[in-house]
């Protein structure tokens, strides 16, 4: 561990574990319906976040590896989106416990749950294209091709779509920002440093991957 | 490891003033549960799992570094 190189691994964990110090003590808005499990905003949520940057990621590596032809972004590419995706399904499980006992069904069809399940199948088919090819460079090439169209439908399908009509979702219909959402500064305080938190945690796993997939490689290599 | 333990400390020392106290809601909170402190169990429980998550990530990452080493 060098902390010149590496103390953004260490910064994450503490966020994380601000949020999930003071995530629980802090003041929170009296809500009804919402009572303490607005609290969910600072865990659920950066779930998403966490996951749209790794989406970056896989979005921005493919187009590098478009132009470059360097093994090592698509293997960036592929480990965020595989990251990214396991962060959406948590997201979806949290979203549904949280909406069991607030909207009163787990899934109630609304639009921001359907989009979301279609984005991630979104990125599910990514993985089953790159399965389904054999040869190395043309399933990079293939699969990097598909990630750039993948990831402005998975914006539209997460934030624009459910913005168009009605859905019981904070933060839909008309353009709301961050101000439909239930918070008020205190909350702010914390959701902020936990969604930054989960972002480093997501990218740092990321990384993690990526070593272990080109190391492995090395070895079957030799 | 010193300025990362005292930034550590800080971090966890935040409180907020608050000038207008609200008066006591109808609505149902979990007051009981806060005021007989017993929350600081699962906020144990939570750290807990959640730190012990980080040194396994950590030492991961610390094996796979030895590995590069031995692999370049």
């Amino acid at each position: 561990m060098k902390i010149k190189s590496d103390w953004w691994k260490i910064l994450g964990v503490v966020l994380v574990l601000f949020s999930l110090f003071q995530g629980l003590m802090g003041r929170v808005p009296v809500l009804p319906i919402l009572h303490e499990t607005i609290r969910n905003i600072y865990y659920h949520v950066p779930m998403w976040f966490a996951m749209v940057i790794l989406f970056v990621f896989n979005a921005v590596y493919s187009i590098k590896y478009l132009s470059s032809g360097n093994e090592h972004h698509d293997n960036i590419a592929v480990e965020a989106a595989n990251v990214g995706l396991f962060l959406g399904v948590l997201g979806l499980l949290t979203g549904m416990l949280w909406a069991k006992y607030t909207w009163g069904e787990a899934w109630s069809n609304d639009p921001k749950q359907n989009s979301a399940a279609i984005g991630m199948l979104v990125y599910l088919a990514y993985f089953v294209l790159r399965g389904s090819l054999d040869e190395a460079q043309k399933r990079a090439k293939i699969s990097a091709v598909y990630s750039v169209f993948a990831f402005p439908v998975m914006i539209v399908l997460l934030f624009i779509l459910p913005r168009l009509t009605d859905s019981l979702h904070p933060g839909n219909g008309g353009n709301p920002g961050f101000n439909k959402y239930d918070m008020d500064n205190q909350m702010r305080m914390v959701f902020y440093p936990a969604v930054i938190g989960w972002i480093l945690i997501g990218v740092w796993v990321m990384q993690i991957r990526v070593r272990l997939l080109e190391i492995t490689n090395q070895i079957l290599e030799n | 490891m010193k300025k990362i333990f005292i930034l550590c400390l800080l971090t966890f020392v935040v409180q907020w003033a608050f000038a207008q106290a609200p008066t006591a809601a109808p609505v149902e909170m979990a007051d009981l549960l806060r005021s007989s402190g017993k929350i600081y169990v699962v906020i144990g429980t939570i750290s807990v799992v959640f730190i012990g998550l980080a040194i396994y990530l950590f030492s991961i990452d610390k094996r796979l570094s030895k590995l590069e080493k031995e692999h370049k």
